[in-house]
């Protein structure tokens, strides 16, 4: 966890650091702007993580004496087989094609997506099959 | 139907009959696991199967097949290419087509083989079996990626079916030269959908890595005891969210100045060209990266267990790929020297930074070699053309970090070159050792040796003959994307000698194919363990089980499997899991047996 949390925050230091000297070197909105977000990008999770290292007990994954015994229990429920990534993607597949054929595919997109939302959502709700 | 993952519960040597019984065989022991009744599946089978499965083994396999089919469309236009480039006149293609081809060979290689070929086949394959994890963090988001690939993959090519062709501006897009003014039709924009679309592919799959890597390890895989490949996969992961979302973002600009009438990218409506090339570049840059961390971490795997010995500097390893990272999003406008507006000196300076972490990972690479037992598999032959490959490609690199040598070289042949050697050092090399030293864990049996060698020292051969001569032909002022040249330039011999070195590369691939399809018709079982791995994923069985592991070893260092396989010669880096272990195997006498590798 600290390890994660000092990675993270190493990317938000670096990155702001880099992109002060950036613009108080080269006065350029464009890279400056990426630059700094980059830096938010470490530091929102960096201090999310760094805040729960001190705020809950250490995970066995990060404990170098762990057995896989204390591990033990239920990791997660995964679910084994699903229709509805294959249907999400073709319906932003079509939502894609829409952009460039007209929006005679807009409907086709429309339903496969929504039909996706809806039965990927049901489907983990009731833990459910196909 | 969702199934319930239980840890698996710790193998210890008594259970199996003592470590002697399976492991000094270089057979693991996992190979009698699959017996547990309580790992087995049951789920659609055949095409149904390939359509709704969220096993990261099946999606990370059909990614490496469609990347895979993808490598093979973009290296016969390479071919096409360099027919075309053999007469200073020839007039193989039209020069619309020669656009065209040259557009969709980088395209389909930069985008759809290399990132995707990496982390959405071998790493999806992969780093969850490292950690020790039953599957990737969210299988159904690892799904779409994949469908997202795919249909990004098929819109990219069908660009060549819609009236005007498919795109042609080159890989890069830049302004203003694929505005609707210059790049009319449906090509360009099918080329543009296509990114916007696997670049969703390649965020999903970097959000699934990160929280696999993060989340799911097995207790005591700490983040330092993990497999390096793991390592840069997590570092991949993260540049791929730093990247890709300014990619998207780019692709959407250019897609509404080139439909619905705004003018980021167009002078005369107040806005900058240069404002593409910064958006592109801030992802391209880290984009080569993203290509070559995986490879660098795959040698990095692969290069000890073929000199029997632990890695050398693994910490250095770790905080090189950090820095390399790091540095890479740092100096995108190293393309941009000739455009005049950009900060040479801080450009220039960040890029020549990074030849200091590569090189500690290069001296570590060497480190790991020496004095170890080496045995010259096709991996590690593919491994060692990597270090040279892409050290070639390297120091040219460094060179053109150089402002007054860029200004000289660029857009040149000497370019073309030098981005070849790194991605061929790196996605075609060290992607293909990757694949060989893989390929047993994924389909549980062996590719042929002697073909992998044919196919190594083929690929060898024409790697050099191809892009050496293209250096020279750069220094001499030949331009890149150029259909024809004036006879009396003198670029002829060496051109032809580059376009001979390219079909050597295309034969030896043939090799790689009859390999393919050898293993196929005669399959050679490999066992749990053929190489005498030292990661987990040698622990379970070829192919893994679904969920991947019935058992689990003791993790006490960077290499468990061969700790588990090898007690005399334990890494052994903490003093308590050390006693932990020997409590274990009931071996008091055991805990003063020290680091001896």
């Amino acid at each position: 966890m600290k390890v994660i949390a000092l990675f993270l925050m190493g990317i938000g230091v670096f990155f702001g650091v880099i992109g002060l000297i950036y613009w108080f070197w080269g006065y350029e909105d464009a890279g400056f702007l990426m630059l700094i977000g980059t830096a938010g990008l470490g530091l929102l999770p960096g201090s999310y993580y760094l805040w729960w290292t001190y705020h809950m007990k250490g995970r066995p994954d990060d404990d170098p004496d762990a057995d896989v015994e204390e591990g033990a229990g239920t990791v997660d429920s995964f679910p084994g087989s699903s229709i509805w990534p294959f249907i999400l993607g073709m319906g932003c597949l079509l939502a894609a094609l829409t952009f460039i054929f007209g929006l005679w595919l807009a409907p086709m997109a429309a339903a496969l997506i929504l039909s996706a939302v809806i039965g990927g959502t049901v489907e983990s709700r009731r833990g459910g099959n196909v | 139907m969702t199934t319930t993952v239980e840890r698996p519960e710790l193998i210890t040597p008594e259970e199996r009959g003592g470590p002697d019984a399976h492991g000094t065989d270089g057979h693991g022991p996992a190979d009698h696991d699959l017996d547990a009744a309580h790992q087995e599946h049951h789920g659609p089978t055949g095409i149904l199967n390939w359509l709704t499965s969220t096993d990261h083994k099946v999606i990370g396999k059909s990614y490496m097949i469609t990347s895979l089919v993808l490598f093979f469309i973009a290296g016969i236009m390479a071919l096409v290419i360099r027919a075309q480039l053999l007469d200073p006149s020839a007039s193989l293609v039209s020069f619309q087509t020669y656009n065209q081809l040259f557009t969709m060979h980088g395209s389909l290689m930069l985008y759809l083989f290399a990132g995707p070929f990496a982390f959405g086949g071998l790493a999806n394959y992969i780093v969850p079996l490292q950690c020790g994890a039953p599957d990737m963090a969210f299988p159904r988001l690892n799904a779409l990626s994949y469908w997202l690939y795919l249909g990004g993959s098929i819109t990219m090519l069908s660009g060549f079916l819609v009236a005007g062709g498919a795109a042609s501006f080159g890989w890069v897009a830049y302004a203003p030269l694929s505005n609707a003014t210059n790049s009319p039709g449906a090509g360009a924009d099918l080329w543009l959908m296509a990114l916007a679309l696997t670049g969703f592919s390649a965020i999903f799959t970097g959000v699934n890595l990160v929280a696999t890597i993060l989340y799911l390890r097995a207790p005591g895989m700490t983040m330092f005891r993990m497999p390096i490949f793991s390592w840069n996969m997590l570092v991949t992961g993260i540049l791929i969210l730093i990247a890709f979302p300014v990619l998207f973002a780019a692709v959407v600009m250019l897609f509404c100045d080139r439909h619905f009438g705004t003018h980021i990218f167009s002078v005369e409506g107040g806005g900058s060209p240069i404002l593409w090339q910064h958006l592109f570049w801030f992802f391209g840059h880290p984009e080569v990266y993203i290509l070559a961390l995986p490879y660098f971490g795959m040698v990095t795997d692969i290069i000890p267990v073929f000199s029997r010995k632990p890695l050398f500097g693994y910490r250095g390893m770790v905080f090189a790929t950090m820095s390399i990272a790091a540095l890479s999003t740092g100096v995108w406008a190293h393309h941009m020297f000739t455009t005049g507006v950009v900060l040479l000196p801080f450009f220039s300076l960040l890029s020549y930074l990074i030849a200091v972490p590569t090189g500690i990972k290069f001296f570590n690479w060497i480190g790991t070699m020496w004095r170890g037992q080496l045995s010259f598999k096709a991996p590690m032959l593919f491994s060692i053309g990597f270090l040279f490959a892409f050290l070639m490609g390297g120091v040219t690199g460094v060179l053109l970090a150089s402002p007054p040598v860029d200004f000289m070289t660029h857009d040149t042949y000497f370019v073309v070159a030098h981005f070849h050697q790194v991605l061929i050092g790196t996605t075609v090399f060290a992607g293909f050792a990757g694949f060989y030293f893989w390929y047993p864990k994924m389909f549980g049996r062996m590719l042929h040796e002697g073909l992998g060698k044919i196919h190594f020292w083929l690929l060898f051969i024409g790697f050099w003959v191809t892009f050496m001569p293209q250096y020279l032909v750069g220094l001499h002022g030949m331009p890149r994307r150029v259909a024809t040249y004036a006879p009396d330039t003198g670029w002829g011999t060496l051109n032809v000698i580059s376009s001979i070195g390219a079909f050597i590369i295309g034969i030896s691939f043939l090799f790689f194919l009859v390999n393919l399809w050898m293993a196929w018709r005669k399959p050679i079982p490999a066992g749990g363990n053929p190489w005498d791995g030292h990661a987990l994923e040698w622990f379970t069985s070829s192919p893994p089980p679904h969920h991947n592991f019935t058992h689990l070893p003791p993790i006490r260092s960077e290499r468990p499997t061969w700790d588990y396989n090898h007690p005399d010669h334990r890494t052994v880096v903490h003093k308590g899991g050390d006693k932990k272990i020997a409590a274990h195997q009931g071996d008091k006498e055991d805990q003063k047996v020290g680091a001896s590798s």
